[in-house]
């Protein structure tokens, strides 16, 4: 043949078929975001199933709960998703409010309402830092969120004397009020906020590489992610307008003017953009509380509760819309000081229920980045 | 509202297969109808996300309990939007009881693919078996281990 007939015939290439290599990921692993491993069968690079291993943080939390009072399951809250205390403490403390009868001041609900949207501002802050890690800018993108996650650890150091582990509410309302410098130091971060969502927008919003990575990549559809009950942003970016600060209207929500907004594709770009676009909501939410916070008389913070509560027996559910979605706390009591079940609803966990559906068919280096923009944490996952 | 819902579910279900209501509302099924009562109120009335599942051990009244939270989520979407949702959002609480010796419940998998890591979870927890589960396997604790940490006689010194 000459080279011509050559370059003319075309290549008749049969599909190569190899056989499936199961590849361990984790449970060390810098991008697993803690001790979370998985099982993944590949064909090549491509990605054919998956199964995730949990329980390396499993603490049995539910049954440690049984053997303390109420009051005491309040710090142990902190340390199921320790990035947002302050969001799990205010289902549970819900719960047991529900349950024993118990009024909480305005003042207080406009208290958890700033301490819930700072959480969540901080969370995605931090979650779309990380998610840039995840797909290899190593550490740089998460240093800006980490810069303003510092501001919010301030003001929940003033307000409860602990940065992280906040252990802030009470049944009834607040552990303390608000320090007087505390208002002056949460307008400048309410203020200066949308500067900084604007810069992070600017450096990754219309990014080439982070389009290119995330565009069309674990696409979750709608009805899919409803039936695996997934909430929050991740539920949000497949286009279902839910959110339980809408529906359910608990504490100060329902007189709140807010938007609440959704993807249309479901695929990880919109995860990433939900939660920018819900970072700028959140400050709208946080003008508003201060607002009514400012109209409340200052020290009304907690409703008279007994020092060791013994609600009638019963049970109670309640949920709110933590930034990871809806954490719910189901309580059963039988007239005792301590509960008789306490269990953790955990978006955490029941997010990751559809993960092996949404990475079937990517590659290994997209598996990494759809795990990371369905953010979660292992100490909630795990409990 | 959930209680008109519920009311129309009882009429669909053969007699007997309420066992108990409870003062919330809460309705306790025989297991054996909980299948048919899922189908029926995801498919006509709306209830399409099912929250949280989670196992009671009442050890001094025998059984094990599961008990199921559920929600509309598409109607709650029309709330959201700022349209008139057409009937009630939840919670719609419903159980299911078990004997403590080989407690068997069916899986509701099938219905709300929510359910497959919290039946897992629950099993693993409390030992209860989910019926026609794919994958019925411990979640949290290795295939080895003896026991079930969240019944009530579980004495975790020994274990």
């Amino acid at each position: 043949m000459t080279q011509e007939e050559i370059l003319s015939t075309p290549l008749e290439v049969e599909e190569l078929e190899t056989e499936t290599v199961p590849l361990n990921v984790g449970p060390q692993h810098p991008s697993t975001h803690g001790v979370f491993r998985m099982v993944v069968k590949l064909q090549g690079e491509t990605v054919v199933d998956l199964d995730p291993v949990l329980g390396y943080l499993h603490r049995c939390q539910e049954k440690l709960a049984e053997g303390h009072t109420y009051l005491q399951s309040i710090p142990y809250t902190d340390r199921l998703d320790y990035v947002c205390a302050m969001t799990n403490n205010h289902p549970y403390v819900m719960a047991v409010e529900k349950l024993a009868g118990i009024e909480v001041p305005r003042r207080a609900e406009c208290i958890r309402v700033i301490m819930d949207e700072l959480t969540r501002i901080m969370n995605h802050a931090l979650l779309v830092g990380f998610l840039l890690n995840d797909m290899g800018a190593w550490l740089t993108p998460v240093q800006y969120g980490l810069r303003e996650r510092e501001k919010i650890l301030d003001l929940f150091e003033m307000a409860s004397g602990s940065r992280m582990m906040c252990n802030y509410m009470r049944f009834g309302g607040v552990a303390r009020d608000l320090p007087d410098d505390f208002l002056p130091l949460l307008q400048k971060v309410v203020d200066d906020f949308p500067g900084f969502i604007d810069e992070y927008e600017r450096l990754l919003t219309t990014n080439e590489i982070l389009m290119s990575r995330c565009k069309y990549v674990g696409i979750l559809p709608p009805d899919r992610a409803i039936a695996y009950g997934v909430t929050g942003p991740v539920l949000r970016a497949s286009g279902v307008a839910y959110d339980i600060r809408k529906v359910d209207r608990y504490s100060l929500y329902g007189e709140l003017d807010f938007d609440i907004p959704v993807g249309t594709v479901g695929d990880t770009y919109d995860r990433y953009l939900v939660r920018i676009y819900e970072m700028r909501q959140s400050i709208r939410i946080l003008r508003q509380a201060i607002e009514r916070l400012k109209e409340t008389p200052p020290g009304d913070i907690q409703s008279k509760v007994p020092k060791t509560l013994r609600p009638p027996a019963g049970e109670a559910y309640a949920r709110i819309e933590s930034p990871k979605g809806e954490l719910g706390f189901y309580i059963i009591s039988d007239g005792g000081e301590k509960p008789y079940r306490w269990r953790v609803r955990a978006p955490s966990f029941v997010n990751l229920t559809p993960l092996a559906e949404m990475c079937r068919g990517h590659k290994v280096a997209d598996l990494i980045i759809i795990f990371g923009s369905i953010d979660i944490t292992m100490a909630e996952v795990d409990r | 509202m959930t209680e008109e819902v519920l009311r129309r579910m009882e009429k669909v279900l053969p007699a007997g297969a309420i066992q108990e209501v409870q003062e919330n509302g809460a309705r306790v099924l025989s297991p054996e109808f909980l299948l048919e009562a899922g189908r029926y109120l995801r498919d006509e009335e709306g209830f399409d996300y099912l929250s949280n599942l989670s196992g009671v051990d009442w050890i001094e009244r025998g059984y094990f309990e599961v008990v199921y939270h559920l929600y509309a989520m598409r109607r709650g979407e029309r709330l959201v939007r700022g349209e008139a949702p057409d009937g009630p959002l939840g919670p719609l609480v419903l159980k299911v009881r078990a004997p403590r010796e080989d407690p068997r419940v069916p899986s509701v998998s099938a219905i709300w693919p929510s359910a497959l890591w919290q039946e897992r979870e629950t099993y693993d927890m409390l030992g209860i078996r989910f019926e026609g589960h794919p994958d019925l396997r411990r979640i949290y604790l290795w295939d080895e281990f003896e026991g079930h940490p969240l019944r009530k006689d579980y004495r975790p010194e020994e274990g």
